[in-house]
């Protein structure tokens, strides 16, 4: 209740101001903002030795965790936390680099590798050095925090990969693929379904461990699988509700998450598995922005991602692993989705400088 | 002078309104693309439009959506004339039903169609999935409604003596067709035509996902370029290019649609409804609506079924989800991925959808009651034409435009609104503007001012005037209107995405939201709440076309 009673006052204001231009939309009470009036009585007083005010985080629309977890956090710290959600994760990356300056609030967290290298260059995030759980080092940005100030703390990570429905292939007799180079192999024509790189992350996830395995020659590997038949889609979810054999479609390999056989598990048993030598690790960031209001606030809500808590929480709310290596996982998860033990990688700054050349060759080749 | 300064502030209402939250954000945005790194280069905008691949966009994006706008205009009169002209049971509720696609959400549909299309699926021997043909398909099935509304609502009041007399002068049915009844419908059929062109152009989940990636209109390259897709910086130099082509064109085609919507005699002899029942000669008309109606069920049909059929077995899991909590953590369906149950979702959309139509409405009926009063002067017509035209722009501008524009024009004092809750409503009201101003104008346009004179001169006053000459006409186009805004706030997905708060998400927001998470029993509830979604739509749409006021329709 207390978030409310902060922003009450804020829309307060706000109804006042428009109510000087939009005298009609105001006077006629409408719902919405007569629930926002309503919503009253200021009880945010903390003690002076807490922090205190209101802290904005700022995430991609993914971001969700319950809401005894944000009452413990205020509770504790005394700060109030408002959640401002801003599109997927190339939507809240470019908003965060078109607002520069005037951030859209005090802390951010989910741009991911793919997207950090071109906002680290930016003034879009100020240094914070949180301490990080067992396992997150090697996960911190490469090139980040080199001259002592780190701006991005890892809170997540989620590893993309080609997936086979292994039902399938049992009864069609057929060998399952195994590899990145057997998705080129006649004997899987027509079978590959993908998400577009420019159109959703994971998409863009593969298109990068394409890069990370064969370096120059992804051109000619995406060449060859295209000419074998793959499939582009525009979202995840189409390639995987719509094409994959596992939901009626007619493809059996499709690309996923390393999650995915989780979800498909019968009779005690997954039908479906992920590729390991196919797999791209995402990881998500969390960061301070520069120019928050409430920095001292923002460090707290960078902490508490790191904290147990979140961290054995990040799983079943948003479908990704720990950076902290002690988190406890899921039963399902323990049992059915196995992690990679290695994945291809790219740096980031790498990214940062070719993406445009990488992505503008991919949609020559899909778009023939 | 009294009259003029009285329509000049019934006039400021809307245009202040339009002003900040339309052209301010708009220009905001083109602004930072012209102004790069703060200083007046139009080198890279200017270079964007001169790429080949800009010039292949717009034509993409010209051809599907006029074909498609065709395809809508084509399939769409038939039924508006059975549906609004005829009189069989049910008649209401295949009306409101109609309505389901427009508030449906893009990506829920889009899987649906694609379900049929696939290959392997009931209609998959086409071999159309991924093919331009869908997209234009898809476009047309969510835009036939608007043209089978806004013309069936002027054809439903349509006197039916001039063709009779035409008939008995011996005149063809063609000929009555083509000599009295085409002119009468033609305003309507032109705006509706103009509003279907713009959705269409602006149609973007549509294109993405029935087209896969390969093919891009000027909506989805806009999107790509602005939020950085491409190269991980938002490309707003490019983006503001392709805004000025979108914002140029739809400029053009209204001043052609307003041209061929003049008629020299707007004034239309209004009588009450009286739809006939059917006979043998309207048999083709409504054999090609029962092939639309048909069209148009089938991707919703196929949504009803995988709600209720998870794998393989009959089950309503998926709607016992939506009343749970999805806050609880675990293994529930649902369970930590929504902030708020899926029903609580549906609660704010029906009223963000309310607040959204009074205002849409408010604003409509102030628009069209200006553009339609007497003006003898050639510069105030001009004057109205503009004001017009203005109210239409919002359905050529992409919403992710829009949206990137409210973040960084209305973040100062005195506007200080990124994260006001009346942004969403607001928002909404504006998509759905055009649609209930092209709905009233010519309805109030064919009132003859004569009517109004003569109800002056008999002694009634300005109020009396209005209430007598002008409601008692505009009370059904009004209820049909509002029926349009409703179901347009119902499912505006791309501007309230962007502006929605997250403790008050609206069920379509909720729906992507589940339909991207990695976990199938999500999915389920996401196509069960899609299916709550049109249910509700169609009970409120005919509810609120249920309301009659006593003594209309009795001029």
């Amino acid at each position: 209740m207390a978030s409310r009673s902060i922003r009450s006052t804020r829309a307060r204001r706000r109804s006042a101001l428009l109510g000087s231009t939009l005298l009609l939309l105001t006077a006629t009470g409408c719902s919405l903002l007569g629930e926002e009036d309503s919503s009253g009585g200021d009880d945010a007083t903390s003690p002076a030795a807490r922090g205190s005010g209101e802290v904005v985080l700022v995430t991609h629309d993914s971001f969700s965790l319950p809401k005894k977890l944000v009452r413990d956090f205020e509770r504790e710290s005394g700060y109030t936390l408002v959640h401002s959600p801003a599109g997927d994760g190339g939507e809240l990356t470019s908003k965060l680099q078109i607002t520069e300056g005037d951030p859209l609030g005090d802390v951010a967290f989910g741009v991911d590798n793919t997207f950090a290298g071109s906002v680290l260059d930016a003034d879009v995030f100020a240094p914070y050095d949180a301490e990080l759980p067992a396992g997150a080092d090697e996960l911190v940005l490469p090139g980040d925090g080199e001259d002592g100030e780190r701006q991005l703390t890892p809170v997540d990570t989620g590893n993309v990969c080609v997936n086979v429905d292994t039902a399938w292939f049992d009864q069609e007799g057929i060998e399952p693929p195994s590899s990145l180079d057997d998705l080129t192999d006649p004997a899987y024509q027509d079978l590959f379904v993908t998400s577009g790189a420019t159109t959703s992350t994971p998409g863009m996830a593969f298109l990068l461990a394409t890069i990370g395995s064969y370096g120059e020659e992804w051109a000619d590997y995406w060449q060859d699988l295209v000419a074998n038949g793959a499939k582009v889609v525009k979202g995840w979810e189409d390639a995987y509700y719509v094409d994959f054999t596992h939901a009626g479609g007619d493809r059996p390999i499709v690309l996923s998450y390393d999650t995915s056989p989780a979800f498909t598990v019968e009779d005690g048993e997954t039908t479906t598995a992920a590729l390991l030598d196919t797999c791209f690790r995402q990881v998500e960031y969390a960061g301070v922005l520069e120019g928050a209001q409430n920095p001292d606030g923002a460090r707290a809500v960078v902490d508490w991602l790191l904290s147990p808590e979140v961290q054995a929480e990040l799983p079943t709310s948003m479908y990704v692993f720990p950076v902290d290596q002690e988190a406890e996982l899921p039963k399902d998860w323990a049992a059915f989705a196995e992690q990679p033990e290695s994945t291809v990688e790219v740096a980031p700054e790498e990214i940062a400088e070719h993406r445009r050349e990488w992505l503008t060759t991919w949609s020559e080749i899909t778009s023939r | 002078m009294r009259r003029r300064l009285a329509l000049l502030a019934l006039a400021a209402v809307p245009t202040v309104v339009l002003a900040v939250f339309f052209v301010l954000p708009v220009a905001g945005m083109v602004q930072r693309g012209f102004f790069p790194d703060g200083t007046f280069d139009p080198g890279a905008v200017i270079e964007v439009l001169g790429w080949p691949r800009t010039g292949r966009v717009v034509w993409f994006t010209v051809w599907t959506a006029g074909t498609a706008t065709l395809v809508a205009l084509v399939a769409g009169l038939p039924a508006a004339y059975v549906l609004y002209r005829l009189r069989f049971p049910g008649r209401g509720l295949v009306r409101a039903a109609l309505l389901v696609p427009f508030v449906l959400p893009t990506v829920v549909v889009g899987i649906a169609i694609r379900q049929l299309l696939r290959p392997g699926g009931p209609f998959g021997f086409l071999g159309l999935d991924g093919t331009p043909v869908a997209i234009v398909a898809g476009l047309a099935f969510f835009n036939i409604a608007v043209v089978i509304r806004t013309v069936g609502t002027a054809w439903e009041a349509l006197d039916r003596r001039p063709a009779e007399a035409a008939a008995a002068l011996g005149a063809s049915p063609w000929r009555v067709w083509w000599t009295v009844t085409v002119p009468a419908l033609r305003p309507a059929v032109v705006s509706a035509a103009s509003v279907v062109f713009l959705f269409c152009a602006t149609g973007f989940g549509v294109v993405l996902t029935l087209g896969g990636v390969r093919y891009s209109s000027v909506e989805t390259e806009i999107y790509l370029l602005t939020t950085g897709a491409i190269t991980g910086v938002p490309e707003l130099s490019a983006a503001a290019a392709l805004s000025l082509v979108q914002l140029v064109s739809v400029v053009v085609l209204l001043a052609v649609a307003a041209r061929l919507r003049r008629v020299p005699d707007p004034t239309v002899r209004r009588v009450p409804a009286t739809p006939a029942r059917p006979r043998r000669r309207d048999l083709p008309a409504i054999a090609a609506t029962v092939v639309v109606l048909t069209a148009v069920a089938a991707p919703i049909l196929a949504l009803v079924l995988s709600s209720l059929r998870p794998d393989g077995t009959w089950s309503l899991a998926a709607y016992r989800a939506l009343g749970g909590s999805g806050t609880d953590a675990g293994n529930a369906i649902g369970g930590g991925v929504l902030r708020v149950p899926v029903t609580e979702a549906l609660e704010n959309s029906l009223r963000i959808g309310l607040d959204a139509t009074w205002m849409s409405l408010t604003l409509g009926l102030l628009v069209a009651f200006v553009v339609t009063r007497q003006v003898r002067s050639p510069g105030g017509r001009r004057l109205r034409a503009l004001f017009d035209g203005l109210f239409m722009l919002p359905l050529g501008v992409s919403a992710v435009t829009l949206g990137f524009g409210f973040l960084i024009t209305l973040d100062e004092p005195p506007l200080d609104l990124r994260s006001s809750p009346v942004l969403v409503p607001i928002a909404q009201a504006l998509v759905a503007l055009p649609l209930v101003i092209r709905v009233l104008v010519p309805v109030l346009a064919g009132i003859d001012d004569r009517q109004r004179q003569a109800a002056a001169s008999l002694g009634a006053g300005p109020w009396r005037v209005l209430r007598t000459v002008d409601l008692s006409v505009l009370w059904r186009p009004v209820l049909a209107a509002a029926g349009f805004a409703f179901a347009v706030s119902l499912g505006e997905f791309g501007a309230t995405a962007f502006l929605v708060r997250p403790e008050t998400p609206t069920l379509p927001v909720v729906i992507f939201r589940l339909i991207g998470t990695p976990d199938p029993a999500n999915f389920q509830v996401a196509m069960a709440a899609s299916v709550v979604l049109a249910t509700v739509t169609t009970i409120v749409i005919l509810a609120v076309e249920r309301l009659r006021v006593p003594g209309v329709g009795a001029l």
